[in-house]
């Protein structure tokens, strides 16, 4: 079976953009194929800083000879059907259509179309291009003379080359006959650019990977990863340091060249009084090498490894050491932005944060930090954290933006903060909180467990919710340009993880949309005093605000992704959050647990079974009857003239409800679900034994209210009819 | 031969020991493959792009091939000459080639090893580098050059000047000339190097040409700079800016509509971009306001730029 083997070689491809390209260039050779008939047995996509190259492997030589009937219209029909019949059949005569003739529709005009199946050669002649020319770079450009041309070649920087051969192993492969912007579809390419200058000609995927190989060029990125990777593990190891492990960094350095060599440079150990975040930030955003560290400790060693893409004459003298330069220019910068920011205190830099905008909508850092700040107190005092080091870490926590340090790595925001605060003699939690209030960032950060931190970082968040949501600035779709789904998860986890009792809405939420939609008062009148700030508030400030209910809706649905992570029931979530009132985000979590538990048992199976066809026969007869029977059923009447199971029922729905909504009061979640059991087995035996649609009009009215009132006691613990099963 | 003998012995005009050496082997090279050669524009600027041989030659149809020095001034960048890297007013070396030639990568290469990066002992690597200039409206693709880590040049295919589609595109060349005469004369200190390749008493350095001047300039960019003319400046180079190009327009009667002033214009737009970077580094302009000052200086390079597509310079018949 032949393969294709495709090159496109250009100029220097970004490296955050090869992986993705090469993916790209794949799927939409293989699914071009395969939309046309076309199967293969494998495709694989390569990258490096220089090329993208695809081979598939197992194609068919030509495609499968398609035969098709199309059924025309009636012997007889007007001239214009049949006209439209000969056209779409590509016919010239009915001559060349047959007629059938059909028991029900008479005799019917059919055209017989066959097609040869074409050269594979042929239909990738014609997909190649077309996927060139609208492939899907992020960004992509112009050049040259074409570029005046309408309509010419875009591409990620300029293309300078295509190979592309389709053939059986044992035969010569043939070039795929096309040609984009002149450039034309050959067997010709290049090797590493300074290594190996000379031309090379290629046939197919396996002698093309060894070419390349001896024209020192490592096509697969994840073997350039590999070499990199072991080579510096070795090198470190050798010099009795450990390497510092960098997945990110490693792939993009393996995407800067196409012949790895793996060098190790050093630099003056006095640099080393940098913090070391600092010392890794700069050595690996501006010179994409990897820090080392002493073996066995965390302490890093002053040298670093840099991959260059040259083999030298020299060795790598030259290029170590125009590396330790560079180094050593970086380092002298660092060290002055460290030295430079010890000297100025953090609250000296706040006025800073007034000069800048945080959100055109939402005012400066400044406005943002004592927005924070009053939130933080009032978190602290509910979750029993120190409310006066909750206000210091807010007011402190935004100061490092205004570093030099955190102005040149913004990665390093809070990291700094946290330094300088312990330099300048802060109470740790406060320390911590400056750091931390940023956490969790994401779904596998670690969540601060000082409740300083806590509250500062709970502040932090629904500052952004209510801020954006006053501005109407919500997610949509896959747009969440202010990662505000990620801030409320981070709210769930922060409560849910420490065990917090938050109710969101009273506790926090109307404060902070509050705040938000008072933002002018706030700027004018913010005091740190919460007394004042509040009377100022309330003397300019617009009293009528409600919370929009879909901010809470928001947080239901960030619990539900949570908790649907950690294999809670979709439908339990729904079932507890369909009851008014759940904004306390750990009683809905232990709600939904006990009731997971609850219907995992015999009891809660037929409960629930009981239920639905309690609420299956009131939704119909209430529908029926046009009225809802939510009226309490006449327990006297049952009493004096009910059968025996209806008068069981009735006595186990007032016990059993009364118990379940003590225990819930008293947030005892389980012991609501074992009052809720014992309902178990009055209802089967009220469903054996009773016939609710009796004749007695009174007596069916009351049966209903008696199912109503079952509808009603399992509300106590969860809208039952949100439950799936 | 006989003019060379003439000089001093002690002077070596090769890249590795005289800064000037570098910049005219650097010419030499570009002389050869066809550039002309022209001097530094006559203002300040903040980079070699702002020369209107780029911004303005970059648009419209015609082909064009220039290279040049540009000193280039970044008030915010001074150092009172204490940081042996930074520095406020400095030497871009430019190129500008258009359309670009399809081996332009290689010329880039070659003009290397000319001014002495043996590129077999040398890691040179095109780093993904994305430039703009919010100013101008100019945006392009390409890289930073890396030797041995260090960036040595910027290297952009332009797409856009002035807001405007280039077509056909240019590409620019930018050296920065201290950094590469630093490393090819394996020196830390920019004032360190060697300017005029002579040695002994004959050797001048670039802290004796310019180390004053740094000092001097920081003060003034810093704490001196008189913000109030500055402002002023500012609206007037863009009342002015504005007022030739209504002037450069054909009178209604004339049969022939190309403009007559892009040039003068474009030196104000130049001019209010200058004032705009001192008021910068003075401090005095907010976040907010920053926008806005760019955002005007951007609309007197589009007026600018669609002023000259209708020159002769930029391709009007």
């Amino acid at each position: 079976m032949p393969d294709l083997l495709l090159e496109l070689r250009s100029e220097e491809i970004p490296a955050r953009m090869q992986r993705r390209a090469a993916d790209d260039l794949r799927k939409l050779v293989t699914d071009a194929l395969v939309e046309r008939g076309f199967l293969y047995e494998g495709a694989k996509a390569f990258s490096t800083p220089r090329r993208l190259a695809l081979h598939v492997a197992g194609l068919p030589p030509r495609g499968k000879d398609v035969r098709e009937e199309r059924k025309g219209p009636r012997v007889g029909a007007p001239d214009g059907a049949i006209q439209g019949f000969l056209k779409s059949a590509g016919l010239t005569s009915l001559d060349q259509a047959s007629t059938v003739t059909d028991p029900k529709k008479g005799e019917f005009y059919v055209a017989v179309i066959e097609r040869p199946g074409r050269d594979t050669i042929d239909v990738l002649a014609e997909i190649l291009p077309a996927i060139i020319k609208s492939f899907p770079w992020p960004k992509s450009m112009r050049w040259g003379a074409a570029s005046t041309q309408p309509g010419s070649l875009r591409w990620v920087r300029p293309l300078q080359s295509i190979v592309a051969t389709f053939g059986p192993e044992t035969e010569t492969p043939e070039i795929v006959p096309f040609s984009i912007d002149g450039i034309a579809a050959g067997t010709t390419t290049y090797g590493h650019r300074f290594l190996a200058p000379n031309a090379i000609e290629v046939r197919r995927f396996a002698d093309y990977v060894q070419s390349l190989e001896r024209a020192r060029v490592v096509l697969d990125p994840e073997r350039r990863k590999d070499i990199i990777l072991h080579d510096a593990r070795d090198l470190a190891f050798a010099r009795g340091l450990e390497l510092v492990e960098d997945e990110g960094l490693l792939d993009e350095v393996a995407g800067l060249v196409e012949w790895p060599v793996v060098l190790l440079g050093t630099f003056d150990p006095s640099f080393l009084d940098i913090p070391a975040e600092a010392i890794r930030a700069t050595i690996r955003a501006n010179q994409k090498c990897f820090v080392l560290r002493e073996s066995g400790s965390d302490t890093l060693a002053p040298a670093f490894i840099l991959v260059s893409n040259l083999i030298s004459s020299d060795g790598g003298m030259a290029i170590t050491g125009g590396n330790e330069r560079v180094v050593r220019a970086r380092l002298s910068d660092a060290k002055f932005f460290w030295e430079t920011d010890k000297a100025i205190k953090l609250e000296d830099r706040l006025p800073k944060l007034d000069t800048i905008v945080f959100h055109e909508k939402l005012g400066t850092q400044g406005e943002r930090v004592a927005r924070i700040a009053s939130l933080a107190r009032g978190i602290a005092s509910a979750i029993g954290a120190d409310v006066q080091l909750a206000s210091r870490g807010a007011q402190l926590a935004k100061a490092d933006l205004v570093t030099e340090m955190v102005g040149e790595f913004p990665e390093l925001q809070g990291l700094m903060g946290r330094k300088y605060a312990a330099l300048q003699g802060e109470h740790p939690s406060v320390c911590a909180a400056v750091e931390e209030h940023y956490k969790p960032v994401g779904p596998s950060d670690r969540v601060p467990a000082d409740p300083v931190s806590i509250a500062v970082a709970l502040a932090d968040k629904f500052d952004t919710l209510a801020g954006f949501w006053s501005i109407d600035e919500k997610p949509t779709g896959s747009k969440d340009p202010y990662a505000l789904r990620r801030a409320a998860l981070g709210v769930v986890r922060l409560i849910l993880e420490n065990g917090l009792r938050l109710n969101l809405r009273e506790d926090v939420l109307e404060d902070a949309f509050y705040v938000q939609k008072n933002r002018h008062v706030v700027v004018m009148s913010f005091s740190g005093d919460d007394d004042r700030d509040r009377a100022a508030l309330e003397n300019h400030g617009s009293l009528d605000n409600p919370l929009p209910g879909d901010l809470l809706a928001f947080f239901a649905d960030r619990l539900k992704v949570y908790l649907r992570d950690q294999g809670a029931r979709h439908d339990l979530i729904d079932a507890v959050f369909a009851l008014p009132g759940q904004d306390d985000l750990l009683m809905v979590v232990r709600r939904v647990e006990a009731l997971g538990q609850f219907l995992e048992t015999d009891d809660g199976k037929n409960l629930l079974a009981g239920y639905k066809r309690a609420a299956n026969i009131l939704r119909i007869e209430e529908k029926k009857d046009g009225r809802s029977y939510e009226a309490e059923p006449d327990r006297a009447a049952i009493a004096a003239s009910g059968e025996p199971e209806e008068q069981a029922l009735s006595q186990a729905l007032v016990a059993a409800r009364d118990s379940a909504s003590t225990a819930v009061m008293a947030e005892d979640f389980s012991g609501a679900m074992r009052a809720l059991s014992t309902l178990r087995a009055p209802v089967d035996a009220f469903f054996e034994t009773v016939i609710v649609n009796a004749d007695d009009p009174a007596l069916r009215e009351n049966r209903l209210a008696l199912l109503n009132a079952l509808r009603a006691a399992t509300r106590e613990v969860a809208d039952f009819s949100k439950i799936e099963g | 031969m006989s003019s060379a003998q003439a000089l001093p012995s002690a002077v070596d005009l090769a890249p590795r020991t005289s800064f000037q050496g570098l910049i005219l082997t650097l010419q030499n090279f570009w002389a050869a493959q066809g550039c002309v050669i022209l001097q530094p524009y006559d203002m300040e600027v903040g980079a070699g792009t702002f020369h209107p041989a780029t911004t303005l030659r970059a648009l419209g149809p015609k082909p064009w091939k220039a290279a040049y020095v540009q000193p280039s001034r970044r008030p915010k960048d001074g150092r009172y000459g204490e940081n042996p890297n930074r520095l406020q007013h400095y030497y871009q070396f430019q190129v500008i080639l258009k359309p670009n030639p399809p081996n332009l990568q290689e010329l880039y290469l070659a003009s290397l090893d000319a001014i002495g990066v043996d590129l077999k002992l040398h890691d040179i690597r095109f780093v993904e580098d994305d430039w703009e200039s919010p100013t101008l409206g100019a945006w392009g693709l390409g890289w930073e050059c890396w030797c041995d880590g260090m960036e040595v040049s910027q290297f952009t295919y332009f797409q856009q000047v002035a807001g405007i589609e280039c077509a056909p595109v240019a590409g620019e060349l930018t050296y920065g000339l201290e950094r590469l005469a630093m490393y090819v004369q394996g020196v830390e200190n920019v004032y360190d190097l060697n300017f005029n390749g002579g040695e002994g008493d004959a050797k001048v350095t670039y802290g004796d040409v310019f180390l004053q001047a740094e000092q001097e300039y920081s003060r003034h960019n810093f704490e001196a700079a008189d913000t109030a003319m500055l402002f002023r400046q500012f609206t007037d180079a863009e009342k002015a800016c504005r007022s030739y190009l209504d002037a450069g327009e054909p009178a209604a009667a004339a049969n022939d509509a190309r403009h007559r002033m892009a040039q003068p214009a474009y030196d104000q737009c130049i001019k209010a971009s200058h004032v705009f970077n001192l008021l910068d580094a003075r401090g005095v302009i907010s976040v907010t306001e920053r926008q806005s000052y760019i955002l005007r200086v951007r609309e007197l390079a589009k007026a600018c730029g669609a002023a000259w597509l209708r020159t002769e310079g930029g391709g009007a018949a």
